[in-house]
């Protein structure tokens, strides 16, 4: 199998409980039982409970749907701001072009955490920090990528004839543009939502993401670590599905990935 | 040359004064009454008038930022409010271990990641080579948090080898710097595969081993070179990104760096550190990219021409 199946395969695994998470969990994944406490992984509690006696399973099948929302929800907003941009810096050029590439570096001197904690300043910690951060950290890459193409697309022959007919800017733009630049940004896509969760567990970990009760991977884990040695099991599960997760889109977008490489090293050789 | 330093600095200035615009928005301007805020329900009516007096509230926020700004770039980045101490001071406590575990982490990922890479590059179809294709794909989707978690559960908890947190010597430092080396390392080898198979099958290494050079010579000293220029240029993208990437870290282990000082700030609401503190590392994350840059140039003439 290739590298691509091995990834549609992992995402449609989680996907699959993600969506059964939503109607059924085998426990109120919110329900305290401290009778239950610190139960290893059983026939009746496949995962173990937590320290409140929660059914880790149950959170895990909740929390899944939580973190793909907000990955989904986030990077499909920083793709729409940076395509937009993108097409506009790219198609116009001039002033704005040079305007927009400038606020795009100093965006992206920001890492995505540090957007977080600096929101999470002056916001309660919550849902919306977390969207506002990660979209605000995917805008460059999606402004970049699509500038990038809209200025190699925009010089073919098919462009300048359309232009030749007396089609109006926004035309050629939707129409014979946008469909060219989709496959790049599909693959961008995949991989920003692989780092989306990654930031969103991180962010849930540090404390400035979910907020209790609602659980997240990243929450559980943070609830977690005091206990690790006691219950390992609790550390064990949700980490492997964020890695399941986050490998998988990966691998979903791996021609990306590889050519980005090929593209730096031919720029250094 | 020259051009190319003047393009360069002048970038630096442009997009280190508009990161400060952005930084004192989000702290200052969009939290509406930042005093408010910074007191929370606790605070009486005279500390809150006191507050505003002494962050110039009344005044408008350009006069504010402006004021700011000359301040910072001055040096002055002003007292914390939580701690009444200066920032500088708490910054210059917390840089050494943040910056420490940053150079550690990218050297072991470069140790690991180059002969990795070189061998993936010779031997492409081998099981070994498979196989560190497939550990390379694995450690890049792996939370970090998670890895150092691990990590202390195997060598910490279960095998009692090494400290499970804090700071105190080497030892505690060596579970904190496998962590954030994992990954990196993953990215690494991988260019470091793809740009030693290229140069591999490049003119000159042809020309090399037509001559009847022996093979380690043709490998390490005509190859390498240029293999591995692209790896270093990602080894420092990295060491740059990891000024604000240890704070995950800092927070598994415990270690007072300067992350753990930044995620203070941000719970207890001491805007006057938060600020300044997101703008040193930031910052520093430009300065360290410009003088990468130069350095490039310096190396590549190629590069100055782009």
């Amino acid at each position: 199998m290739d590298k691509r199946r091995w990834g549609a395969v992992m995402i449609g695994i989680i996907l699959a409980l993600t969506v059964l998470g939503y109607f059924y969990t085998p426990y109120d994944p919110n329900e305290v039982r401290i009778a239950q406490r610190f139960a290893p992984p059983s026939l009746r509690y496949p995962f173990g409970t937590d320290h409140f006696g929660r059914d880790v399973l149950s959170r895990i099948l909740v929390g899944g749907g939580v973190s793909l929302v907000i990955g989904l929800a986030a990077v499909t907003l920083g793709a729409a701001c940076g395509v937009t941009l993108g097409l506009l810096a790219g198609f116009r050029g001039g002033l704005g072009d040079e305007l927009f590439m400038r606020i795009s570096t100093a965006l992206q001197a920001f890492p995505s955490i540090l957007w977080a904690l600096l929101l999470a300043s002056v916001w309660e910690p919550g849902i919306p920090v977390l969207i506002c951060s990660i979209t605000i950290g995917n805008i460059p890459n999606f402004l970049r990528v699509t500038r990038s193409q809209v200025l190699s697309i925009r010089k073919r022959p098919y462009v300048e004839a359309a232009r030749a007919l007396g089609l109006s800017d926004l035309r050629i733009m939707v129409r014979h543009i946008v469909p060219n630049l989709l496959d790049a940004l599909m693959v961008q896509f995949t991989v920003s939502l692989a780092g989306a969760i990654l930031v969103e567990a991180s962010l849930s970990y540090l404390g400035i993401g979910l907020q209790p009760p609602y659980p997240s991977w990243g929450r559980i884990l943070r609830e977690a670590q005091p206990h690790a040695a006691l219950a390992p099991w609790l550390v064990l599960v949700p980490g492997l599905f964020i890695a399941i997760t986050v490998i998988g889109f990966n691998l979903l977008g791996d021609n990306w990935i590889f050519g980005r490489e090929e593209a730096l090293i031919k720029r250094i050789q | 040359m020259q051009r190319y330093l003047l393009q360069k600095a002048g970038g630096f200035v442009l997009t280190a004064l508009l990161v400060s615009v952005l930084t004192f928005f989000i702290v200052q301007v969009l939290p509406g009454d930042p005093a408010r805020l910074m007191l929370g329900t606790e605070g009486s009516p005279e500390s809150y008038a006191r507050l505003r007096e002494e962050m110039n509230l009344d005044r408008p926020a350009l006069e504010r930022y402006v004021r700011w700004a000359a301040d910072f770039f001055r040096g002055r980045l002003g007292n914390s409010w939580r701690y009444s101490l200066p920032v500088r001071e708490l910054l210059a406590s917390a840089f050494p271990l943040s910056l420490s575990l940053a150079f550690l982490a990218v050297g072991v990922a470069l140790l690991a990641a180059i002969p990795a890479g070189m061998f993936m590059a010779v031997r492409p179809g081998s099981y070994l080579a498979q196989f560190t294709s497939i550990v390379t794909q694995i450690g890049l989707g792996l939370p970090q948090f998670w890895v150092g978690l691990l990590l202390i559960q195997l060598f910490a908890v279960s095998l009692g080898l090494l400290p499970p947190g804090g700071n105190n010597g080497a030892a505690s430092l060596v579970l904190p710097t496998l962590t954030l080396a994992l990954p990196r390392a993953a990215i690494l080898s991988r260019f470091m595969r793809v740009g030693m198979a290229s140069a591999l099958q490049t003119d000159y290494v042809r020309t090399a081993r037509a001559k009847g050079l022996p093979q380690s010579t043709v490998f390490f000293k005509h190859a390498l070179r240029n293999g591995s220029l692209a790896v270093l240029t990602v080894a420092g993208l990295q060491f740059s990104q990891l000024l604000a990437g240890t704070i995950v870290v800092e927070q598994v282990f415990g270690l007072p760096g300067v992350g753990q000082l930044l995620l203070a700030g941000v719970f207890q609401r001491d805007l006057p550190l938060v600020q300044a503190a997101t703008m040193v590392v930031v910052l520093l994350i430009l300065l360290f990219d410009l003088a990468f840059d130069l350095c490039l140039g310096l190396l590549d003439p190629r590069i100055r021409y782009e």
